[in-house]
């Protein structure tokens, strides 16, 4: 078996074993780059020499005993909106082209301390707004599973990416599912924790409120161990929460025997693929057999989740890319006066949806429209939150689907309103600060992988872990082990 | 003009003393190089998130107490949109509807008398960065450089009820509040280096009439002297409006100081839509109500109460008491040297003689300066026992305030020490008698101008150093005068 297709905790095995090298692993993913990612277009930056460098500095920690964690030396690739110091922090945005980030996400710190070489940063939507990475500024990314298809967004090059071989997991971010729908779309796990479990800082924000760094991999285990690698409280975000966080890898094989799954009531008539409502089933009858307590719920408000996401999506953006003027960093076009700078700068920097969406944020929090619109959208999310509290009273995960369709053809959803639409599944979790996760199950009939989410309350990643882990041997069993396309 | 009444509120920026910004761990010094005091958080790089600094919370608590307001349980910040150069994240994280502080009032004295005037609110907001122009002014440079040091220190804005009826009331209560600020050690108020701002809103309405006018603010005021000024003209200049039957417009407009005139900056209809909503970064903040009652006991003696606690307490007049009151520092510094010397009236005529004299000279201030408390005591004593005399005490206070020795040293060093022994004196009296005879006799028969010869002589003899007092006793009983 070649490295690049092993998953982490294979990986980890081996370097633990001695059997293989880091400058192996991280060889081995960057001649699959330099073979493949010309096709798939999942890296905006290669960092062959340092993440060869720290591969090095890794053999040596092993060899002399005092590995920084049990990942050390597994390489790993990170989307480019997180800040990585001294290499370029693209957002996917010509504003952002050439920005060389001088410090440290502290999710990358966190990689770093535990020792795993950082291969390179990968293409996302541009400032993390899109469900296709069609909307990045600065390449096409490619699913390796139909390199006609999108590998959905934002994350879209952190799924790419490992979905092609090329590194064995990612960091992504999520902010209305842009972890969990490529994770979908490219057969992969993809883990979105509870709002405040991973530190948002260097993370560079597209919606503050809804905004946080996920998972990438090809097995529940590796989901739950990087998660526990990246989790915990930061003092430089005031809104991490405020302890180290449990060992998630644990949950994985701790079974369903008498979990409480969830299932939304009516959930047959939704417009969804019937292969995706074939999964459904399969899964719903595969962790009833594994001992899981299945019972229909009610969310009535799941269907103004969409309007009342982008109301507070795209206001928290128009200010939060506000600062993108040409006057400190970035791109800057000179104008005759700083206000002309400005004007010039914005308009060449950013693309037609990043502009739609600041637009309409600034509509919405304008005076006379910011009751009407973003006050009210924030009393809907109240109301859906407490309605998610009222459900896991009854329930401990809920079981949907990550998106109702697979991967879709570039170009296939033109109207804005369209794309949206993708996220109906996954902007719930996001408005709510819950856990959820999307894991490969089933697939549709032209071949491509369908992803279902599950979604635990606040904190209670353990339990979602539990009913990923026992899907996902369900999935392996029927279709031999994950691994890369 | 009497036909109208003058309504003016405050609105007051004060950058608070903490040692780091509100939002990052760099500090608040004054000057250092262009940019030098800067890190990802007050830059508004990408990615990089806020923390609030508590002691700005703190601070922002104990003026809020200062002025008398109520301290909600609950705050929040909020984001105030607009782009400008000097603003790093194209946001100011302020605070909207919950502010830190709530409905306060403050006491002082005006030309009219005391005053009492509402305060609004008082809540807590980051300060922004500066623009340095390459030429005179913005418009007539070519290129504006930015430096951002004095982005994210922190400031709170005290908003007032519009109780003010003058100029120079307006006036009065920004120096007072000024002194209150000061007091209470959360900022240093220096006009001057901007750490004390100032907008005011001014309107006119008939007398008697409830209603308030269509208000002006006006921006830019730079000192208390042209607050002053800048009221006045906007007075005249809405009254003469009023006269002559035109519409005061509800506009912002600019303190020009060189010309003495307000101009207009931007009418209502271009008034920014600063499009607030809660900051996300930075969830609400409980403020512990036992941690309030712990600054409240915590605060100093404020100003206008201590003036006239000193006034009873020490016997001092109302300008002596206001000179005292006028810094912290002085009062503090009177009420501990009459702890140990206990001629007050003395120490307050030193206060404001000699010390303010010779401070104002070294461009010190009392803090700065080498006085120190037992400095002082040790050198009113030293003139008390007569050991030496009041002009060689001068002396004394200024090599003390230079070298920072204590004065009984200096005296030694100087071989100042007063001739006070009445033995040695009277050999001297009775050498320079016998010196001059002829101008002794003279002085017998009744020519007492000649007492001053002698004690000249006398003194130039001894280097100054025989006390004048004693030898004027002793010639005149010698020469039976
Ligand atoms: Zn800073």
């Amino acid at each position: 078996m070649e490295l690049h297709t092993m998953t982490a905790g294979e990986l980890a095995s081996m370097l633990e074993k001695g059997e293989i090298s880091s400058v192996d692993a991280v060889k081995s993913c960057l001649d699959h780059i330099a073979a493949r990612d010309q096709a798939v277009g999942a890296f905006l930056t290669v960092l062959a020499e340092q993440a060869l460098q720290a591969a090095e500095q890794s053999d040596t920690r092993r060899r002399e005993g005092r590995a920084l964690s049990l990942w050390d030396g597994v390489p790993i690739a990170i989307k480019d909106n997180l800040a990585l110091q001294g290499v370029r922090n693209t957002c996917g945005s010509k504003m952002l082209e050439h920005y060389i980030a001088p410090y440290d996400a502290h999710v990358v710190t966190k990689l770093k301390q535990a020792g795993m070489p950082i291969l390179g940063k990968t293409n996302m939507d541009e400032f993390a707004m899109g469900s296709s990475t069609e909307f990045s500024a600065l390449q096409v990314t490619r699913n390796p599973w139909d390199v006609e298809r999108v590998p959905g967004g934002s994350s879209g090059g952190s799924a790419a990416c490992v979905a092609a071989g090329e590194a064995p997991w990612a960091l992504g971010s999520d902010t209305g599912g842009s972890v969990r729908e490529p994770a979908s779309f490219c057969g992969l796990v993809g883990i979105k924790p509870t709002y405040g479990r991973v530190s948002r800082y260097g993370l560079v924000a597209f919606a503050s409120s809804l905004d946080q760094v996920g998972t990438f991999s090809r097995t529940v285990s590796d989901g739950a161990a990087l998660l526990s690698a990246i989790a915990g409280s930061d003092a430089k975000d005031s809104t991490s929460i405020p302890d180290a966080g449990p060992d998630y890898a644990s949950a994985v094989r701790r079974g369903v025997q008498g979990l409480r799954v969830g299932v939304l009531d009516g959930w047959e008539q939704d417009t969804v693929l019937p292969s995706v409502a074939a999964s459904m089933q399969e899964a719903t009858a595969a962790l009833k057999r594994a001992g899981a307590e299945v019972t229909t719920v009610s969310l009535n408000l799941l269907d103004k989740a969409i309007e009342t996401y982008y109301l507070i999506a795209m206001a928290e953006a128009s200010s939060n890319l506000a600062r993108y003027d040409g006057v400190r960093y970035g791109l800057r076009v000179d104008g005759t006066d700083a206000a002309d700078m400005f004007r010039r700068t914005r308009s060449e920097g950013f693309g037609q949806e990043v502009k739609r969406r600041i637009l309409l944020g600034t509509y919405v929090l304008s005076a006379g429209y910011y009751d009407a619109y973003y006050k009210k959208a924030q009393q809907v999310r109240t109301l859906i939150r407490s309605q998610f509290a009222q459900m896991f009273n009854d329930v401990d995960v809920l079981l949907t689907p990550t998106t109702a369709a697979t991967a879709f053809r570039f170009g296939e959803k033109q109207d804005p309103l369209q794309m949206y639409q993708t996220d109906y599944y996954t902007v719930p979790a996001n408005l709510a600060g819950l856990p959820a996760m999307s894991l490969p199950f089933g697939r549709c009939e032209a071949g491509l992988p369908i992803g279902l989410q599950l979604t635990a309350g606040a904190l209670q990643e353990p339990v979602m872990l539990q009913a990923a882990g026992v899907l996902e041997q369900v999935e392996q069993d029927r279709r031999g082990s994950y691994g890369a396309v | 003009m009497a036909q109208y009444e003058v309504v003016i509120g405050l609105e007051i920026h004060a950058e608070l003393l903490t040692k780091t910004k509100i939002f990052c761990a760099c500090t608040t010094a004054f000057g250092g190089h262009a940019n030098s005091h800067c890190c990802p958080v007050c830059l508004g790089l990408p990615g990089a998130l806020p923390v609030l600094n508590e002691k700005a919370v703190e601070y922002g608590i104990k003026a809020g107490l200062a002025l008398d307001c109520r301290i909600p349980e609950r705050c929040k910040f909020d984001r105030k949109n607009y782009f400008y150069p000097d603003l790093p994240k194209a946001y100011q994280i302020s605070q909207y509807d919950e502010p830190l502080c709530l409905g306060g009032s403050v006491t002082c004295e005006t030309e009219t008398g005391l005053q009492t005037i509402g305060v609004t609110r008082v809540h807590l907001e980051e300060e922004a960065g500066k623009s340095v122009h390459s030429g005179d002014n913005i418009l007539g440079s070519e290129y504006s450089s930015m430096d951002y040091n004095r982005a994210g220190i922190p400031l709170i804005e005290i908003v007032t009820e519009p109780d003010l009826r003058s100029p120079q009331d307006a006036k009065a209560f920004l120096e007072h509040l000024k002194r209150v600020l000061q007091y209470i050690e959360v900022s240093d108020c220096k006009m001057e280096e901007g750490s004390l701002r100032c907008d005011a809103n001014v309107s006119l309405r008939p007398l008697g009439v409830q209603e308030l006018g269509t208000k002006v603010e006006i921006k830019n005021l730079n000192s208390f002297r042209s607050v002053e000024r800048a009221l006045q003209h906007e007075v005249t200049r809405q009254s003469q409006l009023y006269e002559a039957k035109q519409q005061v417009e509800q506009e912002t407009r600019a303190w020009d100081e060189a010309r003495g005139v307000t101009v207009s900056m931007r009418s209502k209809e271009e008034s920014h839509d600063y499009r607030y909503f809660p900051e996300p970064d930075i969830p609400p903040v409980h403020i512990n109500s036992l941690w309030v009652e712990d600054l409240r006991s915590g605060l100093p003696e404020l100003p206008l109460s201590r003036k006239e606690r000193l006034q009873r307490q020490y016997g001092l007049t109302t300008y002596e008491a206001e000179f005292l009151v006028s810094q912290r520092s002085w009062s503090d510094f009177f009420e501990a040297v009459v702890q140990e010397f206990d001629q007050e009236k003395m120490v307050v005529n030193w206060l404001m003689g000699d010390v303010s004299r010779v401070l104002n000279a070294r461009e010190e201030t009392l803090p700065q300066s080498q006085l120190d408390v037992s400095g002082l005591v040790e050198l009113l004593r030293l003139i008390d026992t007569g050991t030496i005399s009041g002009s060689q005490a001068k002396a004394v206070l200024e090599a003390v305030c230079a070298t920072g020795q204590p004065p009984a040293d200096v005296v030694q060093t100087l071989g100042m020490q007063q001739i006070s022994d009445e033995d040695q004196l009277a050999a001297m009296v009775d050498a320079v008698i016998a010196q001059y005879p002829g101008e002794a006799q003279r002085c017998r028969e009744g020519d007492a101008k000649l007492i001053g010869f002698f004690v000249g002589q006398i003194m130039k003899g001894s280097q100054g150093k025989a006390n004048p007092k004693m030898v004027n006793e002793l010639l005149r009983k010698k020469l039976k005068l």
